[in-house]
């Protein structure tokens, strides 16, 4: 399925916004990701598998922070760094 | 207090440029510098827009440097130089603490807050301290790195630390000032703020509090145990059982095999006080140190007292101070010099650097009697490094 990296991410994807990976679940999907792009998963997931605070992740335009969530081949996820301040 | 000596292998002075690595809220910069010391240009950023908290030079090849990067959005990571700078590789496995049981809150590391190289027996062999407190080893020139079991398993870990807090560095609880003893790569120091120091001689597979005669005044307690607010700890390099402390609560210094600590910061002026955040060593005279002190009072501005920015340097081992200001804002200076913000060279006379929290750089060559502004416009400084000279 198409998943959307943010610009914060690109360099793991060789600058690429919109990159290919497959799972039954967003966990999955994230270790194919890794599989794909090395060291992109824990700049996102931490090591106790939560996503981190200022990452948020939308499939098929809904927010979710479960890792178990359910995907289908053709969903759309969305990775969004999301950070205020300076 | 007894006078310590250097060993016998006191390195002649270096004489060659300096090169300054500069860690900021926004990225890292190189500051290198002619061999005169008089002209210097900034170089950089790398890592725009992350967060560098500290960038360390390999002294047992001269040119492998290892980053603690963070971005705002994204989690904490290591990258790696082999070639001075010019090109970098991120860890394959940064510090991260063992995924927990099911049901069990696990810890998460926040920021890589400090790193120091390993033994110089040790080739590849670095730790990093990392928020919230943790000791990580890496023994591949920190491609890969391994939880120390020994801190951060231990059952004392959590009363040490008086609990998990929430902030990170630069505002919340963080391990820092990892000392390895040249003389035995098994014999460590650590400080943590808060928790304290303390001290491993088995390679850091236990621990043990050592904050005799350390004030906590934040504390109800009186004389604990563990639970200080160490800002930093340096170990001498020539003279290792000589270790300065600058703490929350003033500026000490222990004699091994002594275990008490002695507030040699009672000496500094009273309008003064003996706060700050780095303590830095003269690399060939053990009884010269720099401190850069404060605002402790009231809210505790964590400023230069009074805006008028100083640093002081003793040069018998603590016993007297003298303030260093020449160059310096004579007024309205309000910028504060992290722990890792202050450094010291290996030329002679010695060069000491220290970065703001306002983003400038400054530098003395000639042991702080005077000061020269060498970098400006930076973003907020996390840490200065000296290397070269």
């Amino acid at each position: 399925m198409n998943v959307l990296i943010p610009s914060q991410l690109r360099d793991y994807t060789g600058g690429r916004a919109h990159v290919e990976a497959r799972g039954g679940t967003l966990a999955e999907l994230l270790a194919d990701l890794e599989r794909r792009h090395p060291g992109i998963r824990f700049r996102m997931i931490d090591e106790q598998d939560a996503i981190r605070r200022h990452i948020k992740i939308f499939v098929n335009q809904q927010p979710t922070r479960d890792l178990g969530t359910a995907l289908a081949a053709n969903d759309e996820v969305v990775i969004v760094g999301a950070l205020s301040g300076g | 207090m007894p006078k310590a000596k250097a060993g016998k292998g006191t390195p002649r002075p270096a004489s060659g440029p300096v090169t300054l690595f500069v860690g900021t809220r926004k990225g890292a910069f190189f500051i290198r510098s002619d061999r005169a010391r008089r002209s210097w240009t900034l170089a950089g950023p790398h890592f725009l827009g992350n967060i560098v908290n500290h960038l360390v030079l390999d002294p047992r090849d001269g040119k492998t440097l290892l980053c603690a990067v963070r971005a705002g959005h994204l989690g904490p990571t290591v990258f790696r130089s082999t070639d001075f700078g010019r090109t970098w590789k991120e860890a394959q496995r940064p510090p991260a603490f063992p995924k927990a049981a099911p049901g069990e809150k696990g810890l998460a590391v926040e920021h890589v807050f400090w790193l120091t190289p390993g033994h110089a027996s040790q080739p590849g062999a670095w730790y990093a301290g990392v928020s919230p407190p943790g000791l990580f080893r890496s023994e591949d020139g920190g491609v890969t790195w391994e939880g120390v079991v020994g801190f951060n398993a231990n059952p004392m870990r959590s009363p040490w630390i008086g609990g998990e807090q929430e902030q990170g560095p630069p505002d919340g609880a963080t391990l820092h000032s990892i000392n390895v003893d040249p003389r035995d790569p098994g014999h460590l120091y650590i400080g943590i703020s808060v928790g304290g120091a303390f001290e491993s001689t088995d390679g850091g597979a236990s621990w043990r509090p050592l904050n005799k005669g350390v004030a906590a005044d934040f504390l109800p307690v009186k004389d604990p145990e563990y639970g200080h607010d160490v800002h930093c700890i340096r170990l001498h390099p020539l003279a290792p059982d000589r270790l300065y402390q600058q703490n929350h609560c003033g500026i000490y210094r222990l004699d091994r095999l002594a275990e008490r600590w002695q507030r040699i910061g009672s000496a500094m002026p009273k309008a003064i006080g003996d706060i700050g955040f780095p303590i830095v060593l003269h690399p060939r005279d053990p009884d010269t140190l720099w401190v850069f002190p404060m605002d402790g009072g009231t809210v505790w501005p964590r400023v230069s007292p009074g805006g008028k920015p100083a640093a002081y340097v003793s040069r018998d081992g603590g016993r007297t101070w003298r303030r260093q200001d020449r160059g310096l804002p004579a007024k309205q200076g309000w910028f504060t010099v992290k722990r890792q913000s202050m450094c010291a060279d290996a030329r002679d006379p010695v060069g000491v650097y220290f970065g703001t929290t306002s983003g400038e750089v400054w530098m003395s060559a000639n042991e702080g009697d005077r000061w020269t502004s060498i970098a400006r416009h930076l973003p907020e400084i996390y840490s200065v490094e000296a290397a070269g000279g």
